[in-house]
């Protein structure tokens, strides 16, 4: 029997980390990748409480959590693609201009 | 039982079916040879051992002395990890199938599931491949195969889901049992046909091997690859052809059940059904010519797709009518 | 016999997430996040839910990473490249990571949860946690499942026209 507080502890650490890619890194990618470490924190988060309730309900959000990251990663991803497109931007403080 | 019994036990049956499966990989080899030889009226292998049959022995000790090339400015750890996804999901595999009615290394209840997750890992060896070894053709060949394995992965699994809707279980212990009453191959043709095709494109066989056809892009995403870890894709290609035939035989044939009256062991069954389904793939590489990469892609899209969707509303529409 | 397994996965998790933020090779970090990913499937099949760890290596691992990896390779990213990797303002970043982990801690710790209930099927076994999970996800829970089949059309329809190339008139 796995303790609710370890699953709570995992979630938080794994979140800080992906908030301190997400803050610290200036590639767009590791942005976008830290961003999905933070949506998996948050997985584990429900997980663990799905299991303390003994509900299905915190697997059947976190398959939809994971369809929702999957849909953010192919919009991010375009986005960065069209930014891409005339020169290689690769830094999130080089976009700067209000209109491209 | 305790633990440790039950830990040797497993450990005993993973031994014995790695080895019988790299054993039967690798003549796979050297069978591919022979039979497409003898479509071609001509002989094979003849020289090494009688009919070369230690031809796969003196191919693998030739592969294993070579010089192992690593390309200067490639990416070193990704170059050495590549060969290595390629091939362990083909193995991991096996873990879930059931080859008799008592011999199988574990029984899961997403069994269908785990093996269409494990087999998707495939895709990240040859990417890997194709980005590591820093040249033009290794990256096209590996863009292409990646994008062809994906999107008849998608088939495939959509294919399993009218095997899977009548068996009502992922076990695949329970999915053979639930074809006493007749395979699912009669059943299900449409999903076998799609299945076929879908894992013909997969595993990059004729006639979808563009992405490794020697005219083509010279050789693929393994072109830097040279000695032990050509000889890794060369036997995960085997590997995969002898995973999704056994996929196949447990899912549309019944696996180790018999034809009732015919009294012969499962095992035996089960080896006869999966030598018939290997021949095929083998008899139609020396078949069929090769499909275009656009044409590919639109077989894929614009026929199978709508095909197996057809094909699981009928089976969910007459199950919930009549069964 | 579950909490040392336990302790391996969480482990490789974090091990890992910390690797990757902190490569400079993009692809080594994409390759690192996908390993996280299996760990953190093993961990899903400690907790009972084993359909969602199929899921999350069939999906996460099997599809998203790979779009990442993808992009990655078509967009040229210069991976070697010698500028600046980190932000300026980065010991401010950690501090604000520090007060919201500061924040969590004092919020969790004073949690008191009562004794954890038991799954009604035995673990792995079959019927168990996909049928279970199938009765209730097509039931109770079937409008999101329908709002998230429209969700991933438009994320779709979505990319497709933010990454096209420009036709010029």
């Amino acid at each position: 029997m796995i303790p609710i507080s370890h699953f709570l502890t995992l979630g938080a650490v794994l979140f800080l980390i992906g908030a301190a890619g997400v803050l610290m890194r200036r590639n767009a990618i590791i942005i976008l990748l830290s961003i999905e470490l933070m949506l998996n924190a948050v997985n584990v988060t429900l997980i663990g409480f799905s299991r303390q309730w003994a509900d299905l309900s915190g697997q059947v959000f976190a398959i939809f959590v994971i369809a929702v990251a999957a849909c953010e990663a192919a919009v991010g991803l375009a986005i960065l693609i069209s930014l891409n497109r005339d020169k290689t931007i690769m830094n999130v403080d080089e976009v700067n201009l209000l209109k491209w | 039982m305790n633990i440790a019994t039950e830990a040797l036990i497993a450990f005993i049956k993973i031994a014995v079916v790695l080895l019988v499966v790299s054993l039967v990989v690798a003549y796979l080899t050297y069978l591919e040879r022979k039979i497409i030889a003898h479509i071609q009226m001509r002989m094979g292998p003849m020289r090494v051992g009688w009919h070369g049959l230690l031809q796969p022995i003196a191919d693998g000790l030739k592969l294993f002395l070579k010089e192992d090339i690593i390309p200067s400015k490639s990416d070193k750890v990704v170059f050495v990890l590549a060969p290595i996804m390629v091939l362990v999901p083909a193995f991991v595999v096996y873990s879930v199938l059931p080859f008799s009615e008592n011999f199988y290394i574990t029984q899961v209840n997403i069994g269908l599931f785990l093996i269409l997750a494990i087999s998707s890992l495939g895709v990240f060896g040859v990417v890997m491949a194709g980005w590591a070894s820093n040249s033009k053709y290794s990256l096209l060949g590996a863009l292409r195969s990646a994008a062809q394995m994906l999107s008849y992965e998608i088939f495939l699994g959509f294919a399993l889901i009218g095997p899977l809707m009548l068996a009502g279980s992922l076990n695949m212990q329970k999915i053979v049992e639930a074809q006493s009453g007749g395979w699912f191959v009669f059943s299900q043709p449409l999903a076998f046909i799609v299945f076929f095709i879908a894992a013909l494109a997969e595993t990059n066989r004729v006639p979808f091997d563009l992405p490794e056809a020697e005219t083509e892009l010279v050789s693929g995403f393994h072109t830097e690859y040279s000695g032990m870890k050509f000889a890794f894709f060369f036997l995960a290609e085997y590997a995969n052809i002898m995973v999704v035939s056994t996929v196949g035989i447990t899912l549309f044939f019944g696996g180790w059940m018999g034809i009732p009256g015919i009294p012969l062991p499962g095992f035996v069954w089960f080896v006869l059904k999966l030598a018939t389904m290997i021949f095929v793939f083998i008899w139609l590489r020396a078949t069929l010519p090769r499909y275009r990469y656009d044409q590919l892609m639109r077989v894929g899209w614009k026929f199978m797709f709508p095909l197996v969707l057809i094909n699981i509303f009928l089976t969910g529409l007459i199950k919930y009518l009549f069964l | 016999m579950e909490l040392p397994f336990f302790y391996l996965f969480s482990a490789g998790i974090v091990i890992t997430s910390l690797f990757m933020i902190t490569r400079s090779n993009v692809i080594h970090a994409a390759l690192l996040l996908v390993l996280s990913f299996f760990f953190l499937a093993g961990l899903f099949v400690l907790a009972g839910a084993e359909f969602l760890a199929a899921v999350q290596v069939l999906i996460y691992s099997g599809g998203i990473m790979v779009l990442y990896l993808f992009s990655i390779m078509l967009m040229n990213v210069q991976v070697a490249v010698r500028i600046r990797q980190w932000h300026r303002q980065r010991f401010f970043a950690i501090l604000i990571v520090l007060i919201l982990g500061f924040e969590i801690w004092s919020v969790l710790g004073k949690g008191v949860f009562p004794a954890m209930k038991v799954w009604p099927w035995k673990l792995g076994a079959t019927p168990g946690n996909v049928e279970a999970l199938g009765s209730v996800l097509y039931t109770k829970f079937v409008f999101p499942f329908e709002v998230v089949s429209i969700l991933l059309l438009a994320a779709m329809i979505g990319a497709i026209v933010l990454a096209k190339k420009r036709i010029d008139s």
